[in-house]
């Protein structure tokens, strides 16, 4: 039995008229973690430790140990990962329907703001403009907010902390219920190092895109990078994060399949 | 003798870079009695309390009244130099690297004579002298004769330049150091004391550069000061620093710590235990790793050779404080990998130092009642300590309580320490 679709899929892979986009930072002992009070638990950064380099501690094989936290580099949330997600079916990266981990990808292109406000929030007037030229977010779709936050290359640029704490860019409470209740995204996706604003233990709730979209069964991807080279809408994105079980969310390789324009 | 004044030439760096060796290291199980108290900066002789003999060289039995019971006694060392000499020749291949050399016959006013190194502050027998033990490159008690207060007199420094003192401490004049952690009140304190030290070069190390440090910034300033990446929890990290700098660091200064004040009830989970493990004893391991072997290529490198690796551990890497126990379990692990580490350091005449505090007045110690050691007299401390060429340094009134009551039993301490005392 084939299938059409799958077919002219690969043809348009291997032509080139789909190509795909690696939406993934290079996983390294630099790749900066989030930063919380040192007396609160803390999220490992990734550590690669060599087992053998074809030497005497194993001579015809190059292999490395890694340690990481669930939420380090560009990585997965799963609805457990916040409280208000915790007694939902099928929040854990184990149980996730494989089918919410392929889907349409919407991007808003915030840079603009961005360079001139690193705590730019995003808000419903501003979704609505973007929806005026591109077309309603369809549901079940991914919502990426492109920031070229990721062009920070240097760590400290990344992190963005000064003595109130870091700044970098996120959505606010009204777009985020706007997104859930009226357009019924599948995921929310950041350049930063988090969903939410570096500033969003002030907005009230705290931190509101992990309680209203992990409270309603969806999902967060953040340190996503090259969100520049995909359109507005029309890419469809591969996120499927490792099956550990249990697991509030894990490091991931996030693609991208994008039509070549015309 | 090397009376120096000022700065020494630097090495020519094209010349070839001597191998360590060392004086004789051969000691009678007694005979390391003197090395135990050299070890603490301390001179002790055997005393009998049963005729009151002071005696020297170390025995089994009194050489008068053959009494067993001996107790080693700290002395003053004051006496009499009665003669002196001065070597041009010797079959040992350390002291031929190092002629010539002045020793000289002290009489003790407790008693004993005995042969000893002569500092170059000495005047010409007969003369006062003054007794001090310090460890050769070998790690054993030596004893030199020198002239009252040379540490504290008009052109203190110069004395320090003499050979025997620069052979058997580790002053960080005209050396390189690196303070693996320049972002705590320690690291910058010592960092300071290192440059007013006369210290070369100072490399301050900074993790997570994210999370800022006005006071590694302030401190930054200072010409000799150059602050440098280095995350002792990853490997790369300190490859790449030791790669750098490796060849260039003379004294390394491991006062990069993680510590949380909790015991087992109070902190659930094995998150914040593994990062003090992470950093306190691995960390060790990885700047071991990368570091060590160059530092002990570089043993015996002239005038300004890498001398010292000092290891910043806690009085509670003795006997459990259980209300930090995790990090006093973390300590005691740091303590087990240090003795390694001076045993393996020890073939070049690397000294490896460890520094058993007290309680830091630091914001992991909060909730001490004081005493507790500033960083500044801390750093102080450990300066002070590598110019006396101790090996063992117990810092501050606290430090050096414990130590007592834990020489005097560690069961005693033990109970005493469950209940908080």
């Amino acid at each position: 039995m084939t299938s059409d679709t799958l077919d002219s899929l690969v043809a348009d892979l291997t032509s080139g008229a789909i190509r795909i986009v690696d939406l993934t930072q290079t996983l390294s002992p630099e790749t900066a973690p989030i930063v919380l009070p040192p007396e609160a638990g803390q999220c490992w950064p990734f550590r690669l430790e060599q087992i053998s380099r074809y030497d005497e501690r194993g001579p015809a094989w190059y292999w490395n140990n890694f340690s990481c936290g669930e939420h380090t580099g560009t990585h997965f949330d799963a609805p457990i990962h916040w409280v208000s997600g915790r007694d939902l079916p099928n929040n854990t990266t184990d149980t996730v329907p494989p089918q919410h981990l392929i889907g349409p990808a919407c991007v808003i292109d915030c840079s603009g703001r961005v360079a001139t406000n690193p705590d730019f929030l995003l808000t419903v007037d501003y979704v609505m403009d973007w929806e005026r030229e591109h077309g309603r977010i369809l549901p079940r779709s991914w919502l990426l907010m492109r920031s070229d936050w990721s062009k920070r290359s240097d760590p400290c640029a990344y992190q963005n902390i000064d003595e109130e704490g870091p700044h970098t860019p996120g959505p606010d409470v009204e777009v985020i219920r706007f997104l859930i209740e009226e357009r019924d995204i599948i995921g929310f996706g950041s350049e930063a190092i988090g969903t939410d604003a570096g500033q969003g233990a002030h907005l009230r709730p705290p931190y509101p895109c992990h309680y209203y979209m992990h409270g309603s069964g969806r999902y967060g991807l953040q340190c996503l990078t090259n969100l520049e080279l995909l359109p507005p809408r029309g890419s469809v994105i591969i996120c499927p994060p490792l099956k550990i079980r249990n697991g509030s969310g894990s490091p991931l390789r996030v693609l991208a399949l994008v039509p070549r324009l015309t | 003798m090397s009376e120096t004044p000022g700065r020494p030439k630097r090495k020519n760096p094209l010349l070839r870079t001597r191998v360590p060796l060392l004086p004789p290291r051969g000691r009678s199980r007694v005979a390391l009695g003197l090395t135990a108290a050299a070890a603490l900066g301390r001179f002790e002789l055997q005393v009998c309390p049963e005729c009151g003999t002071v005696q020297y060289p170390p025995r089994e039995a009194c050489h008068r009244c053959l009494s067993l019971d001996l107790v080693w006694q700290a002395q003053s060392g004051e006496g009499e130099l009665i003669s002196e000499t001065v070597l041009h020749h010797s079959h040992d291949l350390y002291f031929r690297d190092r002629m010539p050399w002045r020793l000289g016959m002290v009489r003790l006013d407790c008693g004993p004579t005995l042969l000893a190194h002569l500092h170059c502050g000495v005047a010409v027998a007969p003369c006062r002298v003054r007794i001090v033990a310090r460890l050769d490159k070998a790690g054993q008690a030596a004893l030199i004769a020198v002239s009252g207060r040379f540490d504290i007199c008009e052109g203190a420094a110069e004395m320090a330049d003499d050979i025997h003192l620069r052979e058997m401490t580790c002053d960080p004049r005209c050396r390189k150091v690196l303070v693996t952690d320049g972002k705590t009140a320690l690291g910058q304190a010592l960092t300071r004391a290192f440059v007013a030290a006369g210290a070369d070069i100072v490399w301050a190390g900074c993790a997570e550069p994210w999370k800022r440090s006005a006071g590694l910034e302030e401190v930054e300033r200072l010409e000799a000061v150059t602050v440098v990446p280095l995350d002792v929890t990853n490997g790369d990290s300190v490859k790449s620093l030791g790669a750098a700098l490796g060849a260039k660091v003379d004294i390394l200064i491991n006062n990069a710590e993680v510590h949380r004040p909790y015991g087992i009830a109070a902190r659930y989970g094995t998150e914040a235990a593994r990062s003090e493990m992470d950093v306190n004893y691995l960390g060790l391991l990885r700047l071991a790793q990368e570091f060590g072997p160059v530092m002990r290529a570089r043993g015996a490198d002239g005038y300004s050779s890498a001398t010292a690796w000092v290891n910043l551990l806690s009085v509670y890497a003795l006997s459990s404080f259980p209300t930090h126990g995790t990090y006093s379990a973390s300590k005691a692990a740091a303590y087990s990998l240090a003795q390694c580490l001076r045993a393996e350091m020890q073939s070049a005449g690397v000294r490896v130092v460890n520094v058993f505090p007290g309680p830091l007045d630091d914001e992991w110690n909060q909730e001490l009642p004081p005493p507790k050691m500033s960083a500044q007299a801390l750093a102080k401390a450990i300066v002070k300590g590598l110019q006396d060429g101790v090996e063992d340094l117990f810092p501050g009134e606290v430090a050096q309580e414990w130590l007592a009551r834990w020489l005097e039993d560690p069961k005693i301490l033990e109970r005493e320490l469950a209940i908080g005392r």
